[in-house]
């Protein structure tokens, strides 16, 4: 792999850019892998990453049936933060937002992460008291976050307005060290470091069935062939109730979409992330200028990455709002994405009632900030069987009853 | 905009006018069924990429509870029945099959 760096660039520079490398591989597949992930997602590629930097396990293939980072990966608003009040999610997004903070270095590749602060509004009673236990949690966890008044949220955020039609700002959650990253460098950092390590991304080829002996995953079944493997991992997102049932187990999860849109560039005029959980939007500008909104998921089964026109009516209608001067900014684009949705929405890092089949799943409207804590404990329970950052995202703790119950202290799709 | 029909007061409503309630037809198990039935009732779901068997209610106008047979892949919605329906209909899964005929009630 040619190292990026700033000598790199000049020597290109010399020769007119000719000399640039493709950034990963582009394999047809082998008879048998020590390990297979489905889903060329930032969280697949981030399971294949550390599986080969932390685990030494290099022969790996990673199974996309568009391409690779084409799903959620590339379609959510950015936003990394880990200000969670349960301690098994403090712990594990935590170790994400941490594992951010290098990334760029630990990958050679600029991910543009920007830990411009996160603030979660508070706009009701209860979810000031709410935000303040979370904060008292936060602090017993080791998350650095602060409740902070409403003034202070003003001088953070100087567009938006205290006083508002209906829920004025009582305070806010802060966190610093939160913000956001280039969602699709993400997934290509990961997949240039995976490919450099001799894993094989293979894009463009569905899975079509998973092969079973004696109880254990042997082998799958896709478009460009049988392939055969010793450990399955699949990372699937809003397909993995349907990827599962090739394998024969169900799942406790629902897939509904949820929309984003972008507005036209505008000058700099907002440099945090904010979020407003009673009206239920939220908000931040991009590099380029265009505000990055992103609400409410629908309620109804769906698998066509389109959503409802109510809910980007409803998105847009809090945030003119909460910031009144976007009111007459036009939007750019609008899409959705198929999310996977948990009874109690925490995900699920989970060995499966098939043999030596592991799943990555249930993230719903919050994977993007995941990515780097996810495949890290994905990768430890493929390696070891175990990981401590996912033993309690368990499946079987909807049959014990110990959840990790965020859709109660979160309130809303998070 | 989806357009369900609700059964009951034989409204066209848009989506705005309804709220989604889940996987229909599904077996309840209670206080005394082994933990695995119970798990599967409360939680386990089939979320079919296909024709979905699910529950809706008519919130802003009759308020009653519906049930329908939709395609979650396309959107396509096969029809709307009263929720007093036991078993998937008939006519509803002849009509699902005169369309697809691949498919069948797994």
């Amino acid at each position: 792999m040619r190292h990026y760096s700033v000598f790199a660039i000049v020597k290109e520079a010399l020769g007119y850019h000719q000399g640039w490398e493709r950034a990963w591989r582009n394999p047809t597949p082998k008879a048998h892998y020590d390990a297979i992930i489905i889903g060329a997602g930032g969280h697949g590629l981030a399971t294949a990453y550390y599986l080969g930097k932390n685990h030494g396990i290099t022969n790996v293939a990673v199974i996309e049936k568009g391409w690779l980072g084409g799903g959620n990966t590339g379609r959510n608003t950015t936003i990394i933060r880990s200000n969670y009040l349960q301690d098994p999610s403090a712990a594990i997004y935590e170790k994400s937002r941490s594992l951010y903070e290098t990334l760029s270095q630990d990958l050679n590749y600029n991910i543009m992460f920007s830990p411009r602060g996160v603030i979660m509004l508070a706009q009701t009673e209860h979810e000031k008291r709410g935000y303040l236990r979370t904060a008292h949690a936060n602090s017993l966890q080791g998350v650095e976050t602060r409740f902070i008044t409403p003034r202070e949220v003003k001088e953070l955020c100087p567009i938006i307005h205290l006083e508002g039609p209906r829920y004025p700002v009582l305070g806010g959650l802060w966190q610093a060290r939160g913000g956001t990253a280039r969602h699709d460098a993400v997934a290509w950092g990961y997949a240039r470091a995976c490919s450099a390590m001799g894993m094989d991304i293979i894009q463009q080829c569905e899975v079509t069935a998973i092969h079973r002996e004696n109880g254990a995953v042997s082998a799958i079944e896709t478009t460009k062939g049988r392939i055969g493997c010793n450990k399955l991992g699949i990372v699937v997102a809003g397909h993995s109730s349907h990827v599962a049932d090739m394998a024969g187990f169900r799942l406790p999860i629902e897939s509904v979409a949820l929309q984003a849109l972008v507005s036209e560039p505008i000058k700099p005029c907002m440099d945090v992330v904010v979020m407003a959980n009673t009206v239920h939007g939220y908000m931040s500008q991009s590099d380029k200028g265009e505000m990055v909104i992103g609400g409410g998921a629908d309620g109804y089964n769906n698998y066509t990455q389109r959503g409802s026109f109510q809910h980007i009516e409803e998105t847009v209608r809090a945030l003119v709002e909460t910031f009144p001067m976007i009111s007459r900014l036009k939007m750019l684009r609008q899409w959705g994405g198929i999310v996977d949705m948990t009874g109690d929405r925490s995900p699920i890092i989970s060995k499966t009632p098939v043999e030596n089949c592991f799943i990555n799943c249930g993230w719903g409207t919050g994977g993007f900030k995941a990515i780097p804590g996810s495949g890290w404990a994905m990768a430890e329970l493929m390696a070891k069987g175990h990981s401590p950052l996912a033993d309690e995202f368990g499946l079987n703790r909807f049959r014990e009853g110990r959840f990790i119950d965020e859709s109660v202290a979160a309130g809303v799709a998070h | 905009m989806l357009l369900l029909t609700c059964p009951y007061c034989g409204v066209s409503a848009d989506e705005t006018e309804l709220s989604p309630g889940g996987e229909a037809h599904l077996k309840r198990f209670g206080p005394g069924s082994s933990d695995e039935d119970f798990e599967g009732y409360l939680f386990m779901r089939h979320n079919q990429k296909g024709v979905h068997f699910e529950r809706w209610r008519h919130t802003y106008g009759c308020g009653k509870w519906f049930l329908a047979a939709r395609c979650t892949a396309t959107l396509e919605v096969f029809g709307t029945y009263s929720a007093q329906t036991p078993e998937h209909p008939k006519e509803i899964i002849a009509k699902i099959q005169a369309k697809r005929s691949d498919w069948s009630l797994t």
